[in-house]
């Protein structure tokens, strides 16, 4: 398969403006007899859905959620960045291009990249537009902070809620044209299926997740903003309910899935604490300008303070380790997030924990409460220190947070070409559901920024060239056998895991499976330890489908059998997981491979050997998938080696 | 450190669906750690009930971390549970005494109708939004962001609304079962800012109509559903919009 990313040709800047001159339109009148079918309502789903009725679309939106406005996209604390340069201190879009290519560890498309540096000023003044009261100075104007990875301040936030208020905005525009009729929302509807006809989607398979009925819906073009994968991991930062089964399901229809092995594991989020644990939760990223990270220096100490023998703050300051102080002088505890994830996992290997049972190293804030006083760490810090104390019931203003790496963010996903289109025509991906924009480790606050990017200025414009290309009186219905074949289908997978009748329940499956992921296809990876996690997991799945319990019935709300077809399709993912973490023999951004490390143990980038985007291809189940490259072409950003030392 | 397992009983409403009828019915659970998040103990109730050839308690949730607004049970009669800003998903075990016994019920509102057992539809809130809670600005036609200023204060009383998370406790706690905070909160959020002003009269009144005809019931100042809202919203946004509402009825243009 010869894969075409279709960048336009000319100047890196005029590309996006001379791509949308050139692509075909369809004119008002006709874009009425249009429907597009959305899957998903988080930051990429509900800006495509909006945007799309306002031009004229009929859209059909789908969430497993009981209303749009409770995507996961609400959960982002942080930030959104726009190079919009209101601080005057050097920003522009070719620096915030540059910083995105050079964070994603030179594994992402220039094109792509450069478009979404240029619309992210839009985004801006669309979320004030739609009232997302941003923080603000006294004058009346826009506030920016700093992030990861770049040397200038061009984040714009909404106290620690950025991600809530851009999805209330998205969601309220949406709701207009729900209001005005232009949209039709389908909650608590998970998409099981996505119907070819002639090679095209056409149209999906949907599980009405409260009656359990099995609904088909036609459309003549189908747009997946269904998120990321993190829940392969069992825990993670994403939210319990957030799968990957509409994508993966793309994926079995044959949609290309592109780097899976590219996963962003954050330095900071609180410790497991139990067996019974569901989720991580994060400490923003912000904690790490004041908070100095350390663990004892020897294995000794470290066992008398997880074990409750000492308190930290008995602990000599010549007997302690900040590692990141020492390994990384400049940048300090500010490293980015896949350098400080991969060190913190390196002391705890060391026997190094401060946590019994589990794995944790210090986040101080002492010396900063020295420096500062208690009231300006509070001013900065007070809520997440709350959020803290709610959940541990320590007081990090009196004893040191406790902190340990989770998934976080996934930047594989599926692949699509300049028009966000997968290779499948009329499928799109957007958001992080997509591959397209981080490379190997995505720089904080940009998912805010890409998924709305995808949704209100790219979709909107690249739909519209296919669109044209379709018949004006001639749209698919779901009479078409295609569509009673593919629910036919997934109603067959239904029965089976309801017929089952095994003896354990699909979360004691997806715990193992994310145990393994995490062992062996975590912050660390080695070609030995893949190989096995791969026996494992084909084991796993085996035994899952053998032994795997759903109570009750497919025609009520049954959210275990949700699970089992979410796990199902986790399981078949991660496996892909492992076999791209296994051909890039490489390590780059959040992949990190033990092989390739410099000698002071930071990745080791061959750019000769892969600079290229690994898209697999799927053969059918239980069969090896086929890896398609595509080469990553430089022709203005010089690929170096990062550097925080 | 790991520390001892306690024992709760439960007393939990189970209904099979909307128009089957519901009761309360007892469990108990002997694995419970103070570590251990709210929700995270009803996960371990449901994973012995599955053992144990049961139905699994169904309840809404998703973030886990406060802030998606699923979650949302009436925990001893009082929404969300004994702490105040605090969403279900926040509260811990540690809350609770060996022995302790703990009742747990769904939102009670006509206008939010019981799904099963814990789950109630809270798509009466989406039918208020998609009647006026929006600033009608097309993709495109916004003006540089920097271009009207606004004042720091205004931004953050603005924001103050804006947190809501639309769990629908503050309709839960009403003994009218009043939508009036929720449907406030986004008429004083926008009705607050410069970009809301053009829909300001329309916004409202529309609004207001929206929750009538969903069946919630009107606001009697008991206070009630700002104290148990856990993102802390303030009734003040009540009196800015019934402002607002007779402002408009009495003496703006507009006419629904």
């Amino acid at each position: 398969m010869k894969l075409d990313a279709k960048i336009p040709a000319g100047p890196l800047a005029e590309k996006w403006d001379n791509h949308k001159f050139n692509i075909k339109l369809v004119n008002p009148a006709n874009k009425r007899k249009f429907s597009v079918i959305v899957v998903g309502t988080g930051l990429a789903g509900a800006s495509a859905a909006s945007t799309l009725a306002e031009l004229g679309y009929n859209v059909t939106t789908f969430c497993f959620q009981d209303s749009p406005r409770r995507a996961h996209s609400i959960a982002a604390q942080g930030g959104i960045n726009a190079a919009k340069n209101y601080q005057n201190d050097g920003d522009s879009i070719y620096r915030l291009f540059y910083d995105t290519i050079k964070g994603g560890d030179y594994r992402s498309r220039e094109a792509n990249v450069y478009r979404l540096s240029q619309v992210s000023v839009n985004i801006i003044d669309q979320a004030v537009a739609q009232g997302v009261p941003f923080a603000r100075e006294y004058g009346g104007y826009l506030s920016n902070r700093s992030f990861g990875g770049a040397q200038v301040s061009r984040t714009f936030y909404a106290r620690g809620q950025t991600g809530q208020q851009l999805l209330l905005g998205a969601y309220s525009a949406l709701s207009r044209q729900i209001g005005l009729g232009k949209v039709k929302s389908y909650e608590r509807r998970e998409v099981l299926d996505i119907v070819l006809i002639d090679g095209h989607a056409k149209g999906v398979i949907v599980k009405n997740l409260v009656n359990g009925e099995t609904e088909k819906y036609a459309a003549d073009a189908v747009v997946l903003a269904s998120g990321g994968y993190g829940n392969v991991y069992f825990l993670s930062t994403n939210a319990m309910n957030s799968n990957t089964s509409a994508a993966w399901r793309a994926h079995r229809k044959g949609a290309l899935f592109a780097n899976p092995a590219y996963v962003q594991i954050h330095p900071t989020c609180i410790p497991v604490h139990g067996d019974y644990q569901s989720k991580l939760t994060l400490m923003s990223e912000s904690l790490r300008n004041d908070g100095r990270v350390w663990v004892p220096k020897d294995i000794e100490t470290a066992r008398k303070v997880s074990s409750g023998q000492l308190n930290p703050s008995q602990i000599a300051e010549e007997d302690r380790d900040y590692y990141l102080e020492r390994k990384y002088p400049s940048f300090g505890n500010l490293v980015p997030r896949d350098v400080a994830s991969r060190n913190a996992k390196y002391v705890t290997d060391e026997g190094r924990s401060v946590e019994e049972g589990s794995e944790a190293v210090f986040l101080d804030f002492s010396e900063a409460i020295g420096r500062l006083g208690k009231d300006v760490v509070e001013a900065r810090y007070g809520n997440l220190f709350e959020m803290y104390n709610r959940i541990t019931d320590d007081d990090p203003y009196s004893t040191p947070m406790k902190i340990f790496p989770a998934v976080h963010y996934t930047m594989g996903g599926l692949w699509v070409d300049y028009n966000l289109s997968t290779n499948v025509p009329g499928l799109y991906a957007l958001g992080e559901a997509n591959f397209s924009d981080h490379g190997a480790n995505r720089l904080g606050a940009s998912a805010l920024m890409q998924g709305l990017a995808d949704g209100y200025f790219v979709i909107p414009f690249t739909i519209g060239d296919y669109l044209a290309s379709q018949p004006l009186n001639d749209h698919p219905s779901t009479d078409h056998p295609a569509f009673k074949e593919a629910a036919e289908q997934v109603d067959e997978e239904i029965k089976g895991y309801i017929h089952n009748n095994g003896s354990h329940s699909v979360d004691t499956f997806h715990k193992r499976l994310g145990k393994i992921m995490w062992d062996y296809c975590g912050m660390a990876r080695n070609a030995e330890g893949l190989k096995k996690a791969k026996g494992m997991i084909q084991e796993l799945r085996e035994e899952y489908h053998k032994d795997m319990k759903v109570p009750g019935s497919d025609s009520e709300y049954n959210p275990e059998l949700q699970k089992a077809w979410r796990v199902a399709d986790f399981m078949e993912l991660g496996e892909l997981m492992i076999d791209d973490a296994l051909q890039r023999e490489e390590s780059a951004g959040g992949h990190f491979r033990e092989e390739h490390q410099t000698e002071g143990g930071e990745a080791l980038r061959k750019d000769e050997d892969f600079a290229f985007v690994g898209a697999w291809e799927y053969q059918g189940r239980n069969q090896q998938e086929i890896m398609h490259k595509e080469e990553l072409e430089f022709e203005y950003v010089e690929l170096k080696t990062r550097s925080y030392k | 450190m790991a520390s001892k397992a306690f024992k709760i009983n439960l007393k939990i409403w189970r209904q099979k669906g909307p128009s089957e009828k519901g009761q309360m019915k007892d469990y108990s659970l002997d694995t419970v750690f103070p570590e251990m998040s709210f929700l995270e103990m009803l996960d371990v109730l449901n994973e012995n009930l599955i053992a144990e050839g049961e139905d699994p308690i169904a309840f809404d949730h998703d973030c886990r971390e406060g802030i998606c607004g699923s979650c949302g049970l009436m925990i001893d009669g009082l929404a969300h549970g004994p702490h105040r800003k605090t969403t279900t998903c926040q509260l811990h075990m540690r809350s609770f005494n060996d022995g302790d016994t703990i009742y747990i019920e769904p939102w009670r509102a006509k206008a939010f109708p019981v799904i099963k057992d814990l789950m109630v539809d809270r798509s009466a809130f989406d039918s208020i939004m998609g009647a006026g809670g929006f600033i009608s600005v097309n993709t495109g036609s916004a003006p540089d962001a920097n271009e009207i200023p606004i004042s720091k204060d205004v931004s953050n009383e603005a924001m103050n609304a804006a947190e809501c998370i639309g769990c629908g406790a503050c309709v839960a706690s009403c003994k009218n079962a009043s939508a009036m905070l929720f449907t406030s909160a986004k008429v004083s959020h926008m009705g607050t800012l410069p970009q809301g002003q053009p829909e300001r009269m329309r916004r409202v009144q529309a609004m207001v109509k929206a929750m009538d005809e969903a069946g919630f019931g009107n606001c009697s100042n008991t206070e009630a559903c700002e104290a148990q809202c856990p993102k802390g919203i303030s009734i003040t946004n009540i009196a800015k919009m019934n402002a607002d509402y007779l402002k408009s009825t009495v003496v703006s243009e507009v006419q629904l």
